[in-house]
């Protein structure tokens, strides 16, 4: 076109960004890239490679090795060897490292984002504005945690050697996130890349070689997920998994890992809500909508991608959206004219199709812009799907794609009960200039990251990750640090010890005198006591085999009452923290009155003597004290974000939480993990002491006189095995805390993959309860909330 | 397109510019619209920030964009020294802004480019209209006791009638400020309908001064009021207050601009004044008009951009696209 041509018709023309050096350096290793262990480029033990493709072209790209087994072994031993020295370096050395990290992405800035944008098929403006910067802010946010790891983590260790296991929609970003943390704070890692996009990180290794980091602190395995992902799942010198991914693999992963004593955080997949109420900036919000699922393509697992609009106002937003979208480009990801770049691979591309389809068959209405897309290469139209209904599929089904589903409500009550109703909670998007109105919403909705009048920012600072089956864990900011370290005073414990016979029962025959009233310890469910659903029960015997009671067998259905009975009480979660508090040592206070009867109910059950009992009483009741201490004190932090504004990192309760209570000190050990729970607002299941439940069924007229709610606390007696294996599979008990048998945490954990509850579990450890510093405050507090950052940008 | 064409010019006798498009006029205020207008800031910024990311213009199409925006400016001149001479000087600058060797080089030379407008106070509208004869350049007048409008209302109407007068084919009149601080809509609207009734065939483009009324939701509010009240463009600034044109200010503009299409099927223009002085900014205002209004903004009858040194440096950008060298200023002819 020449210059009078362009002047008539105003078309903007070619804006290609220039990619030779990132073809000479894929050229360089046009051979096949190796795999990176131990500092160096080492070639796959298989000798397999695949082919990388360039979504927008189709072309070949790279060779990518293929690692086996034999592969992801050599590279932990790397992990392993290095991770000793470098946990051993100060945080200054470690925060020097991790500075020069940082200035080494922003020296090849643009190298980064071009290989990014060829490899993922994303369009340049990202990788170039968003991608590529936030990496470094990462690095350098966290080469700050490692300069105040002494100081602010005094307690804390690394975790050790974490197994890393990223996506393809962000591929050099996810690498940031989980790579920055885990070596500022110590640990050494094994990162596999996504299959289709793993060039970023080969860049990254190649380069941060060159930076000075030291061999075997960053090993780079590329290959499948089935066999280098399963590899480093299973992989038993490991010691932590972090992946980013589905909701299907991330339940595939919890599985596998039940039971190995790895920790886990998973960063899933969303069905995020993006609200539009009457009294938005209604252009500002259709901007959000680009910003939300017209970002990487909708390739975005906290993509606002149901579209909740305020019924009054829907007919003209979607109109001004419709319009938008016909100004949305798609085109070659290295055009610097384009919104959207290319759909990963045909495979997605076809699945995102499926869907959309399945969407008009249930009776959504289709819109497409009716806009040109480039040929040869694999892309989809924006796409959005009006008037759809909670039950439709695409409402409920993360698409990941450039499609967005809308649908109405009435009043903030619906809005709210409608952005809940999924089983995702990882972002929402809150639209109203009613300040008032936009924080309620936001701290009813269940997500991990909520934005007010905003959408997809991200930081350093600010911690990522989800509610409910959006996974567990948290990336950036504090809250995230934690993730990559474990207490010091856990790391000493030592395996239980083998649990004593049960003594025979000696059953004394009754004399003539006056006998006793029998007390027969029912369930403590809603507040009452009920009795067993199976009306069962079984002997409580002391050391020696005397009968010292009987307590109800809970069953399946028990579990079932005592977890409604909590969702019930849902009150508790709102009611203030100094309430709570009060609460707490009012409890204190009527377990103190009846400290005696405690005690003697503790030396019968254990055969302790009475003076050890008693200092479990006195223990228990400080410890009560403590949370009530804490009730209103274990808050969130503001966030300071590159932003005008604030982010508010709440402390939220989890919600509905499940407790299997070890043996050993039933009294102590019972009050050390029930009071931490409700102390922030969380209504519990308990499950006691199997052999000791005496001083748990005692305890129900303490409750009862404390001014504790109904539902608040339910405690179920019975076999652990069994109630922990109905708590586990539970689809409304929101986490679950196991203390006792290795196998009762494996079991745990293992089923609680259907609703990916987050799970705390000793893995068969011993506790010594009376440790403060093992069993008492934010060690446990961390696991009884839910961190939920708030995004508000300020300005009028 | 040649630039006389596109640009209203003095002498239209129907409510219709040259381009057929259907004049604004008066209609009701509707102050429930006004009450609803919501803005929010970040967004805003957040919009106007991404959006030079997401397009631009590169070598053919960049320098005929640029060449679109010399046809686009209303060159002015606004000093208290002002002096006949003055004015002619940039008069003989609007008729030929673009050095005619380098039109050639890019395949333009048989174009006439020339400047949207020249834009001077009242008192040199007899220079600008003398100067300009023959070219079909109107000349832009500012009225209403620009730059503060603190002047009586009755004189303002004079002002503008006598501008008319001399030959004045637009008018820039300035808003009172106080009527949007105090939420006084309805004097707004009064005043600047009797503005529009005064400037008759006269385009009357409403400078809002948008640096004085701070808040976007302001800037929005006085918006839409200057166009229920007949506004034929509403403009950002006068140039002297303290923050002038500005993206984030302009996308709200012409968002008001949009919805007020949609409401009344009219099209209003937009003029951006003060502070665009670099060849890169005006390419990301034009961007703006196109993403956000359409192709049809970037004619001169319903985009031009108030400027008095942007010129210099688009000539510099287009002689260095015609050569592949860097240009100076002394290599172009002042205005």
């Amino acid at each position: 076109m020449s210059v009078a041509s362009y002047f008539d018709d105003l078309s903007y023309g070619p804006a290609p960004e220039a990619d030779g050096d990132v073809r000479a350096w894929l050229k360089r290793h046009e051979p096949g890239f190796g795999l990176f262990i131990g500092g160096k480029f080492v070639a796959p033990s298989s000798g397999e490679f695949h082919t990388a493709h360039e979504p927008a072209t189709g072309k070949d790209l790279a060779r990518i090795a293929m690692a086996t087994k034999v592969d992801v072994d050599a590279a932990v031993a790397a992990a392993r060897k290095a991770q000793g020295p470098w946990s051993r370096l100060s945080g200054h050395a470690r925060a020097r490292h991790l500075y020069a990290l940082a200035r080494m992405i922003q020296r090849h800035a643009r190298l980064f984002a071009v290989l990014e944008s060829l490899d993922n098929g994303k369009p340049i403006r990202e990788t170039r504005d968003i991608d590529v910067p936030l990496a470094a802010r990462h690095f350098y946010h966290h080469a700050g945690w490692a300069q105040l790891q002494e100081r602010e983590f005094p307690d804390h260790q690394p975790v050790g050697v974490v197994g890393q296991i990223i996506p393809w929609n962000f591929p050099f970003l996810m690498l940031a996130w989980k790579v920055a943390p885990a070596l500022a704070l110590g640990n050494t890692v094994v990162l596999k890349p996504a299959e289709f996009t793993s060039l970023t990180a080969l860049l990254f290794a190649e380069l941060a070689a060159e930076a000075g980091l030291p061999a075997g602190v960053l090993n780079v395995v590329t290959g499948s997920g089935s066999v280098a992902g399963t590899a480093i799942v299973e992989h038993e010198g490991i010691d932590k998994i972090a992946f980013t991914g589905s909701t299907e693999v991330g339940r595939l992963i919890r599985e596998r890992t039940a039971g190995s004593g790895k920790s886990l955080t998973l960063e899933l997949g969303g069905k995020s809500p993006f609200i539009v109420f009457d009294d938005a900036d209604l252009d500002g919000a259709v901007e959000g909508v680009v910003d939300a699922i017209w970002f990487n393509q909708g390739q975005v697992c906290c993509a606002g991608s149901r579209l909740l609009i305020q019924e009054g106002v829907a007919p003209r937003f979607l109109a001004k959206l419709k319009r938008r979208m016909g100004t949305l480009v798609t085109g070659h990801p290295l055009d610097k004219c384009i919104d959207l770049g290319a759909i990963v691979d045909e495979s997605q591309r076809r699945r995102i199709d499926a869907l959309v389809q399945k969407g008009v068959a249930e009776g959504g209405e289709l819109y497409q812009a009716d806009i040109a897309l480039p040929t040869g290469g694999c892309f989809y139209k924006p796409t959005l799907i009006s008037g759809v209904h909670p039950a439709s599929t695409v409402a409920q089904e993360e698409i990941f794609g450039p499609v967005a589903v809308s649908m109405t409500f009435r009043t903030p009550d619906e809005a709210i009960q409608l952005a809940n109703n999924t089983r995702y909670g990882l972002a929402a998007s809150i639209w109203s200039e009613t300040i008032g109105l936009a924080l309620e919403v936001a701290a009813k909705v269940q997500a991990g990251v909520v934005w007010v009048n905003a959408t997809n920012l991200f930081d350093a600072a600010v911690g990522f990750g989800g509610y409910r089956e959006s996974g567990y864990g948290r990336e950036g900011g504090k809250e995230g640090a934690y993730e990559y370290l474990k207490p010091k005073a856990w790391a000493a414990r030592k395996p239980r010890g083998a649990r004593p016979a049960l003594p025979e029962a000696r059953v004394a025959s009754g004399g003539f005198d006056l006998p006793g009233i029998d007390r027969t310890a029912k369930l403590f469910i809603g507040g009452k006591q009920a009795r067993p659903d199976g009306n069962y029960s079984q002997t409580v015997l002391g050391p020696k085999g005397q009968v010292l009671g009987e307590v109800g067998v809970g069953s399946r259905k028990d579990i079932r009452n005592a977890v409604a009975a909590a969702r019930g009480a849902e009150g508790w979660s709102r009611a203030t923290a100094h309430n709570r508090a009060q609460v707490l040592y009012y409890i204190a206070e009527n377990l103190s009155a009846r400290t005696a009867e405690f005690a003697a109910r503790i030396a019968a059950m254990t055969g302790t003597t009475a003076a050890k009992a008693t200092a479990e009483v006195d223990a228990s009741i400080a410890r009560l004290f403590t949370y009530g201490a804490w009730a209103d004190k274990y808050e969130g932090v503001v966030h300071t974000p590159p932003l005008r504004g604030v982010a508010l990192a709440m402390h939220e309760p989890v919600g509905t939480v499940g407790i299997v209570c070890p043996d050993e000190a039933p009294l102590l050990a019972f009050i050390s993990l029930v009071a931490p729970a409700i102390a922030l607002g969380n209504r519990v299941v308990v499950v006691p002491s199997e052999r000791h439940p005496l001083a748990a069924t005692d305890f129900y007229s303490v409750l009862e006189t404390s001014d504790v709610p109904a539902g608040v606390v339910n405690i179920v007696t019975g076999s652990p095995a069994e109630l922990t294996k109905t708590l586990a599979e539970h689809n409304d008990l929101d986490s679950l805390w196991v203390f006792g048998p290795k196998e009762l945490s494996a079991l745990a954990e293992r089923l609680s993959v259907a609703n990916l509850k987050r799970t705390l579990t000793d893995n068969g450890l011993a506790t010594d309860w009376f440790n403060p510093a093992e069993a008492e405050g934010p060690i446990l507090l961390r696991h009884a909330v839910n961190v939920k950052n708030i995004w508000i940008p300020y300005g009028e | 397109m040649p630039a006389d064409s596109s640009v209203p010019t003095s002498g239209p006798t129907s409510e219709t510019s040259s381009n057929h498009e259907r004049r604004n006029v008066p209609g009701p205020l509707e102050l429930e619209v006004i009450e609803g207008l919501r803005v929010n800031l970040s967004a805003v910024e957040r919009r106007a920030a991404s959006l030079p990311g997401r397009r631009t213009v590169k070598k053919d199409a960049q320098a005929a964009w640029l060449l679109k925006a010399v046809t686009e400016i209303d060159l002015t001149t606004l000093s208290g020294d002002d002096t006949p001479e003055r004015v002619k000087r940039i008069c003989a600058k609007a008729r030929q802004p673009v050095r005619q060797d380098i039109l050639d080089a890019l395949g333009m030379g048989d174009r006439r480019i020339t400047t949207g407008a020249v834009c001077v106070y009242g008192t040199m509208v007899p220079h600008a209209v003398a100067a300009l004869e023959g070219s079909g350049i109107p000349v832009a007048a500012v009225s209403t006791g620009f730059p503060a409008g603190l002047v009586p209302h009755d004189l303002k109407l004079k002002e503008i009638e006598r501008s008319i007068a001399e030959g004045a084919s637009e008018i820039d009149i300035v808003i009172t400020r106080e009527h949007v601080l105090t939420g006084n809509w309805q004097a707004l609207y009064n005043e600047m309908r009797d503005y529009r009734q005064a400037c008759g065939e006269a385009h009357v483009k409403a400078i809002l001064a948008t640096g004085d009324l701070k808040t976007l939701r302001n800037v929005a509010r006085a918006s839409m009021v200057c166009m229920m009240a007949g506004a034929d463009f509403i403009k950002t600034s006068t140039g002297k207050e303290g923050v002038n044109a500005t993206l984030p200010v302009t996308l709200v503009m012409v968002r008001m601009i949009r919805d007020y299409q949609e409401m009344t099927g009219i099209k209003v223009g937009y003029k951006p004044a003060g502070g665009i002085s670099l060849a890169k900014d005006v390419l990301n205002y034009q961007i703006l008009m196109k993403e956000e209004l359409g192709r049809r903004w970037l004619e001169p009858d319903l985009f031009r951009v108030g400027a008095s040194s942007l010129l210099a440096d688009i000539e510099r950008q287009l002689e260095h696209h015609v050569t592949g060298a860097y240009s100076a200023f002394n290599r172009h002819p002042l205005g």
